[in-house]
């Protein structure tokens, strides 16, 4: 009853506040008149009495305060009066409400973008069960690759997994009878659902039951999109024969919505079992274990108990064992554990992510910069009024609230800004599919994680700065500052303000020297050198395994290609090269190479690893690839003639010393064939346009048939219509051959997509840290304009130029502004060493972009001092002086 | 005023209780009688007794009605409730035990120890 009552009670006050309000203060007053009536019976004047009783009464803001506070419910009473208050504050100061909130915005919507990106990559990882003791087997430096024997020997000899399951990508032609088109799967071990532990949407998985040797169980599992993008979520394509590259498979199933595969960035279309993988592919590979191409990774949850160090140990403890077993094919490569989904990207995506959210982390401490400037701007401005309510018998806690009250009020504010702007990019982020064709996305969702963050930062940046006046209003002394007015110290010391400002110039610096240095990289690199020239050159791939082409009938298909191709009018030089030419996909495959000398060729005694391609004749001229010496292939360069080899630079200076030296000698392949050397080409990018230099050689494509081969067409006539010309006319050779034609320059997409990621993400970091160092240097200078008018009123009044106003009013500010900026150039371009490892040929000593960071800098300087420096040169001193 | 004595804590909540129990009175009224009935020995701010009377107000030991004063002016009567008359007498009890012992405690005398 008493706590009914009670609450009864603060709800009636809660609305009858107002009410409530006028009988306190009637009742003040009464009590006041009642005073003056006794003392005016003593014979005080009426006024005089009046006076006296008012003192006698004691503070009146004071004792409302605490009659406030004694009617209970005072907390959410004296909230709502602040925010009203502050409202009404804010309302008053648009152009400090205006910067605050836009600085705090800019933060907040950084940070919580690259948070929403840290959660999708990092702190989620794959939506499958127990993923947190999930991991992928990493093997060598190279993205996972290797053999099924090896996997199969992997997953028998450890001790660690609880299962282990294996995954490769296979691409191929799907025929459900209507419009055949291309498709990218996952070829999947028996164990793979299991191992996932997830469970089927429709029908059923395979499982480790379903093997019975190579190409022994035709099944497909769609995923969950595909299903619904291909056949319309209907429920009888469970149990339909499809043909996959020719090949008739089941449909067994379909998985579940939230399971797009055990990749983050790439979903595919479906699974089959990977011991139908040589099947689609038309190769037999399965049980080759010298392959690098069986298998793409490994994964498995570790057994209770059992340590990622201890795992990767007893992994490499099988690997001793296999390079024991098998010398000749198995070179002794360290094995390493990931988390499972991003697999050997880990590390790249942990480092880019970090250095994402240092970058943002800087933006939110320009910011706090910037807004402690404004709050201590805006304290000083406020002294007077403060010092006012102080001498009327206001507490200091009771000032200090409202002043948080009014940060709080900002920091939500803008920290809401923040947050639509974020979620609304990253929805963007989250559809957006850069490479089109390819089906890779960036996993991103916004959920209540993000909004929780942005808030938390929003309020923790916001209290931080909101306190900062609060020195000021402590050590405040009423009477001093009543007294000396608004003109009071001109402060000529160094103050917090301007240690801020500084911080925050260099912060916002450092950033646009980074971008700077990011968008000269990115433009050095579309036009370096890559060994090839990718202008003028059309790529055309085709997997003739899909168009059931087997490997005795490959070779000849593709001479018939190559012909083709070169009866188009305008074309200039046709060549083709087997899997994928350099640069595309960051695809590529090393071999060992051994000294003409050596004997005992096992793995660990190679002199070299390079890149291998297998090219036909003139490949060389249509990729614009400059010979250096000795000859080109020929088309009697088959299997029956001796072996030959091109090789780069590189790979002469290594092993033969120099290039003149080079033509004619010969080297050892891993079987031991003695090839012989015939051509130097010149050095050029193969996997990223990051890597040192590395050895590469090109044998003729006629020894070693691949269903999987790129056309490369030399012709400078308009890419679409020679696409078009292109397609017809393998249409003509074979109407069922699923071909992708695109130009060699918009295929370096992928390679250059680090450079592209980093660039924009620079680019958009360092717009922020323009912007802010407008607003920070515009407050400072508006600032210290008002602050002064007075000041610059006498100065024009004794006659002094413009110029030397000019001086007085802004010359701080562009003292502190090129300070900070010099500050921030030195220390982004030590930060531009890092960029280097993002972005090709990023170098901070570069004349251009320390021109164009001095250039920006004046620039934004000159914009933020703008309209104070108008506002200093309009000083009319009479009006001024009148004022005061 | 120098020869006023300061209040203890929590000891005017007991004045008001007591002056308000000699009859309904406005706060200006409650001050006068506090210093008449004390003999003007204690001193109180004068503004400091309304939040002491909204307090007791909202604890539900006083309860208050607009009225006349005796300078035909509007003004606030208090008078005490059924609780807030039990309180009077516990306080009352309370203080005078509390003063006793005081008293006695400062009076003692080295023998009596």
């Amino acid at each position: 009853m008493k706590l009914l009552a009670a609450l009864r009670f603060r709800i009636a006050t809660l609305f009858q506040r107002s009410q409530i309000n006028a009988e306190m203060e009637e009742e003040l007053r009464s009590h006041i008149q009642h005073r003056a009536d006794d003392l005016a019976l003593s014979g005080v004047d009426r006024g005089e009495a009046e006076r006296l009783a008012c003192i006698e009464f004691g503070g009146r803001e004071r004792i409302r305060e605490e009659c406030h506070k004694a009617l209970g419910g005072n907390f959410l009473d004296t909230l709502l009066q602040d925010v009203r208050f502050s409202f009404r504050m804010l309302r008053k100061s648009p152009s400090f409400t205006a910067a605050a909130v836009v600085t705090l915005a800019l933060a907040i919507g950084a940070n919580a973008v690259v948070f929403g990106v840290l959660d999708a990559l990092i702190l989620r990882p794959l939506n499958v069960p127990q993923v947190e003791n999930l991991y992928g087997t990493q093997y060598g430096l190279d993205p996972g690759f290797q053999s099924y024997p090896n996997y199969l020997d992997l997953r028998d000899r450890n001790r660690s997994f609880d299962g282990l399951a294996a995954f490769n990508f296979v691409f191929v032609g799907l025929d459900t009878g209507k419009d055949p088109s291309t498709a990218m799967g996952f070829a999947a071990t028996g164990n793979y659902f299991d191992v996932l532990r997830i469970h089927p949407y429709l029908g059923r998985f395979f499982h480790g039951s379903d093997e019975h040797g190579p190409n022994s169980a035709p099944f497909l599992v769609l995923s969950y999109a595909y299903w619904h993008s291909r056949f319309q979520d209907d429920r009888g394509a469970v149990g339909r024969v499809v043909q996959v590259s020719k090949h008739p498979f089941t449909i067994i199933g379909v998985a579940p919505p939230e399971f797009r595969g055990s990749l983050l960035f790439i979903s595919p279309d479906f699974f089959m079992p990977i011991i139908n993988q040589d099947q689609v592919n038309g190769e037999n590979l399965l049980n080759a274990r010298g392959t690098t191409h069986g298998v793409f990774e490994a994964i498995g949850h570790l057994k209770p108990g059992v340590t990622p160090e201890q795992a990767v140990a007893d992994l490499n403890a099988v690997g001793a064992y296999l390079e024991k077993t098998y010398p000749k094919e198995f070179g002794q490569k360290s094995y390493t554990l990931g988390h499972a989904g991003l697999t050997s990207f880990d590390s790249a995506v942990r480092e880019f992510v970090t250095g994402l959210m240092l970058l943002a982390g800087l933006i939110l401490l320009a910011a706090c910069a910037n807004l402690g400037g404004l709050f201590a701007a805006r304290a000083a401005d406020r002294s007077r009024e403060v010092a006012l309510r102080l001498a009327l018998g206001s507490s200091r806690k009771r000032i200090l609230r409202q002043l948080l009250t009014e940060a709080v009020l900002i920091s939500l504010l803008g920290g809401a800004a923040g947050l639509l702007g974020s979620v609304v990019l990253l929805r963007r982020l989250s559809t957006w599919q850069p490479f089109p064709g390819a089906p890779i996305h960036l996993p991103v969702r916004p959920d209540a994680k993000i909004y929780v963050v942005a808030l938390v930062l929003a309020l923790v940046s916001g209290l931080l700065f909101g306190i900062v006046p609060v020195r000021q209003v402590l050590r405040a002394n009423p009477y001093e500052i009543v007294k000396a007015g608004l003109s009071a110290r001109v402060g000529r010391r160094t103050t917090l303000r301007d240690v801020l400002l500084v911080v925050q110039i260099a912060i916002c610096a450092v950033l646009v020297t980074s971008s700077m240095v990011a968008v000269r990289g990115l433009l050095r690199s579309l036009h370096g050198n890559f060994g090839f020239e990718p202008r003028n050159a059309m790529l055309a791939g085709a997997n003739l395994a899909m168009a059931g082409y087997s490997a005795a009938t490959v070779p000849a298909m593709q001479e018939r290609m190559i012909h083709a191709m070169e009866t188009i009018p305008g074309v200039e030089g046709v060549g083709l090269v087997n899997d994928y030419p350099p640069l595309i996909y960051g695809a590529g495959s090393r071999v060992n190479v051994f000294k003409e000398e050596t004997r005992d060729l096992r793995p660990s005694n190679a002199a070299a690893m390079p890149y291998r391609y297998d090219v036909s004749p003139e490949y060389f001229y249509a990729a614009g690839t400059t010979l250096l010496a000795g000859r080109d292939f020929s088309w009697d360069d088959d299997k029956n003639a001796p072996p030959v080899a091109v090789v780069n630079r590189e790979f002469a200076g290594k092993i033969f010393g120099s290039v003149s030296d080079t033509v004619g000698r010969y080297y050892k392949m891993q079987d031991g064939t003695r090839v012989q050397v015939v051509g130097v080409v010149e050095d050029g990018k193969y996997l990223s346009l990051t890597e040192n230099q590395e050895p590469a050689i090109f044998l003729p494509f006629l020894r070693l048939p691949s269903s999987q081969a790129y056309l490369v067409v030399r012709s400078s006539r308009d890419p679409q219509q020679l696409a078009v010309a292109m397609r017809s006319k393998l249409r003509e050779l074979d109407e069922g051959l699923p071909v992708d034609t695109s130009t060699w320059y918009s295929r370096l997409d992928v390679v250059l997509f680090p450079s592209l990621v980093a660039t924009a993400s620079l680019g958009v970091l360092g717009m922020m840290g323009a912007i802010l160092s407008i607003t920070g240097t515009f407050g400072m200078a508006a600032y210290s304009v008002t602050k002064r008018l007075r000041e610059l009123g006498i100065r024009v009044a004794l006659g002094a130029q413009r110029r030397e106003v000019l001086q007085a009013a802004l010359g701080r500010a562009l003292k502190l502004l090129a300070f900070g900026s010099a500050a921030g150039l030195l220390l982004g371009m030590l930060a531009s060493r890092v960029l280097a490892f993002i972005v090709y040929s990023a170098t901070p000593r570069d004349p251009l972009v320390l021109a164009g960071v001095v250039l920006a800098m004046s620039l934004l300087g000159l914009l933020a001092t703008w309209i104070p420096a108008r506002r200093a040169l309009s000083v009319d001193p009479l009006i001024m002086l009148r004022e005061e | 005023m120098t020869d006023q004595a300061q209040l203890l804590p929590g000891t005017l909540d007991l004045l008001i209780l007591r002056a308000v129990s000699l009859g309904p009175l406005h706060g200006y009224g409650i001050l006068l009688r506090i210093g008449q009935i004390s003999g003007n020995a204690l001193f109180i701010e004068q503004g400091a007794l309304y939040p002491g009377l909204f307090r007791l107000v909202r604890q539900g030991l006083l309860k208050a009605n607009w009225g006349t004063s005796e300078n035909n002016r509007r003004a606030k009567f208090y008078e005490l409730t059924a609780a807030g008359r039990r309180r009077l007498r516990e306080e009352t009890d309370n203080c005078n035990r509390l003063v006793t012992a005081i008293a006695s405690a400062l009076s003692a005398l080295p023998e009596e120890v």
